[in-house]
């Protein structure tokens, strides 16, 4: 089992016809995702490594039982994609775009939410469960299937503590990337009560980052609600206040968001908090 | 990215939150048409101006040229002050705090008053601040401008001015996407007028392509830090020297730490970000090379970014330019094979784990 992917996911991916969108849509196919369908407005009638591309993403549902879509449609456009999505009654949207309008991502969360959808993103590397799915960019090789479950706010980052992992023969039962925006749309407490209550997740790795208080509120959930293993890193330990750190999201402002407040949340909920993010495997073995 | 206050001013005007006449200048010999008494302000992006002497009254015309003399080319903060506002004084009645931001926790719009006004609201007690948020499928309805106008000690004809600047307040953060809008003080004068006595506006940058106007404006960026900005790349000058490359701010973060851990010290995070194009790999290390670092430490995990990508765009940049300080580089992911051979074939050593890159690196820097 995994946790927001299955066996049933079909995939639809928005902005197909790009290249990322093209470039991806043939990872997840690799990695053996089912993507069913491709939506470009004013390309419907096209194939994309045999995928059927349509104008709407509610056409595409009609036609071949869409349930999660993918968005790779440029920041200008993203809103847009993820309401056509939610409108076209998908169970889940995985927003990959970076640098969306943060007044656009209230809006759309908010309507995501209200109509019971699971919006993954933006600014997001999206998920991956070995031997299941993946929807979203993060490699394929980085993956092995097994017990451990990922939520992680950061990309590359979460590619480095997985791919670790891998190599120390430690695998996966599902990898989330909620994302480094202000507004994720799934945020690490949603991740964990589904990885808590998955029977195939017996442990579960939280990376974090400055900024924000994202990190406490999980910290307070594992110590009420969490009874696996919790191990966890915190980037950015050296970095400045008052400096944005590459996006949004990492910046330690007005002496809140600081990595020594988070890293001390999480040990006081039972977790243990890795130094550096090499250390994570060795953590997790013990 | 923060705008100086008379351009926050500005914005609030167009929005109908009553501002102070003004007239912002580079030079006393630009003041016309201003009437006495006045404030000089120094139009920096700092707190704490008027501590350092960068808020002045001036009671007369000519005093106001000569407080503005005094006040252009003041460094606050390590700021140079290049242009003041000059505004007709208020006389004040009452000073409230109001305030407009994006709220992580409760994922909306949050309004923050306080009936303390004039100061810093982190210094204001908790029990002295009312904070509203606005959901956003509902949006901004009155009720919440007469939560906020009653909060803060206002009635009748104060009350419904108040509320109604509330109202215009909602209105600036979404329309012009201001990541925080804020009226501090909103003044009560003893005329009875409501009337924002300063204004600090914050625009989210990732809105910039609908906001011609405000993407023309020149933040106050090191020469470096503005260059990095055209290339779309992020880059922060710090005081260590480690020059860091890597891609995604989370990995260029844990980077900066792990050196941190072998005694080194980072003074450049660079963020590649996602990147297909060689070109931008090597405008990257150019602008690198600019900052001076000791040594340079990239470390590039791949996926949307590919790994020969990166070590093509490397190798362009030292046979462009001889780079003299050492690099330390660790690529992984996506073609990596390819790319470590083409740095072997360059005579480079390509470290194979985060720790012994991050090691290598930092014992460079010590030695």
């Amino acid at each position: 089992m995994s946790v927001i992917v299955d066996k049933d996911t079909k995939v639809v991916v928005q902005g197909i016809t790009g290249y990322q969108g093209t470039y991806h849509s043939k990872a997840m196919m690799d990695f053996g995702t089912s993507v069913v369908a491709g939506v470009t407005p004013g390309k419907g009638g096209q194939e994309v490594h045999g995928v059927p591309v349509f104008d709407t993403v509610s056409e595409a549902v009609a036609q071949t039982g869409a349930n999660t879509s993918c968005v790779f449609v440029p920041a200008p456009f993203t809103m847009s994609a993820v309401l056509e999505a939610v409108d076209a009654d998908v169970a889940t949207v995985v927003t990959v775009t970076e640098h969306v309008p943060v007044h656009d991502a209230i809006r759309f969360v908010a309507v995501a939410k209200a109509h019971g959808v699971t919006l993954i993103g933006p600014n997001c590397p999206g998920l991956g469960a070995p031997g299941t799915a993946k929807v979203g960019i993060l490699p394929n090789k980085i993956f092995k299937q097994g017990d451990v479950g990922v939520v992680s706010r950061s990309g590359t980052l979460t590619y480095e503590i997985v791919n670790a992992m891998s190599e120390a023969g430690i695998g996966q039962s599902t990898c989330v990337g909620i994302g480094g925006d202000r507004i994720p749309g799934t945020g690490f407490i949603e991740v964990l009560k589904r990885f808590q209550e998955d029977p195939d997740t017996k442990r579960i790795v939280l990376v974090g980052e400055i900024g924000g208080t994202a990190e406490e509120e999980a910290s307070e959930f594992i110590k009420g609600e969490v009874t696996k293993p919790v191990v966890a890193y915190i980037a950015g330990r050296t970095a400045p206040p008052g400096k944005r750190m590459g996006h949004a999201g990492a910046i330690i402002a007005r002496g809140r968001g600081t990595a020594d407040s988070k890293i001390g949340a999480l040990e006081a909920s039972g977790a243990r908090v890795a130094r550096l993010p090499t250390d994570v495997p060795g953590l997790l073995a013990e | 990215m923060k705008l100086f206050e008379y351009k926050a001013k500005e914005l609030m005007k167009r929005h109908g939150i009553p501002v102070p006449r003004g007239v912002v200048v580079s030079a006393p010999e630009q003041i016309t048409g201003l009437s006495a008494p006045a404030m000089v302000k120094a139009q920096v992006l700092t707190g704490g101006r008027g501590k350092a002497g960068g808020i002045r009254p001036a009671d007369t015309v000519e005093a106001a040229r000569a407080v503005s003399s005094e006040v252009l080319g003041m460094e606050i903060r390590g700021y140079s002050v290049k242009e003041v506002l000059l505004e007709d004084r208020l006389n004040v009645a009452k000073e409230i705090y109001l305030g407009a931001t994006v709220d992580r926790s409760r994922k909306s719009i949050l309004f923050m008053a306080s009936p303390d006004g004039g100061v810093d609201i982190e210094s204001v007690p908790e029990d002295r601040i009312l904070m509203v948020s606005v959901d956003p499928l509902i949006g901004y309805q009155a009720y919440v401008g007469r939560r906020i106008a009653s909060f803060v000690g206002l009635e009748g004809e104060q009350a419904a001015q108040c509320a109604a600047i509330c109202g215009r307040l909602y209105e600036l953060t979404k329309e012009e996407d201001a990541e925080l809008a804020e009226i501090n003080p909103l003044v009560v004068t003893k005329d009875g007028q409501v009337i924002a006595g300063d204004g600090k506006v914050t625009i989210d940058s990732d809105s910039l392509f609908r906001h011609d106007d405000l993407a023309q404006l020149k933040e106050d960026l090191t020469p470096l830090e503005e260059k990095a900005r055209a290339l779309d790349i992020a880059f922060v000058q710090l005081d260590g020297n480690i020059g860091v490359i890597a891609n995604g701010a989370g990995l260029t973060m844990a980077t900066l730490d792990s050196i941190n851990t072998f005694g080194g010290k980072a003074g450049v995070f660079l963020d590649l970000g996602g990147t297909d194009d060689p070109e931008k790999v090597k405008q990257a290390m150019l602008l690198m090379t600019e900052a001076e670092p000791k040594v340079i430490l990239v470390n590039i995990f791949g996926g949307i970014t590919k790994c020969d990508t990166v070590a093509a765009g490397l190798l362009e940049a030292m046979e462009e330019r001889g780079i003299g300080s050492p690099i330390v580089a660790r690529i992984k992911g996506v073609n990596e094979e390819h790319a470590r051979e083409m740095l072997r074939n360059a005579g480079m050593k390509p470290a194979s784990g985060l720790s012994e890159a991050a090691q290598l690196a930092s014992q460079e820097s010590l030695g």
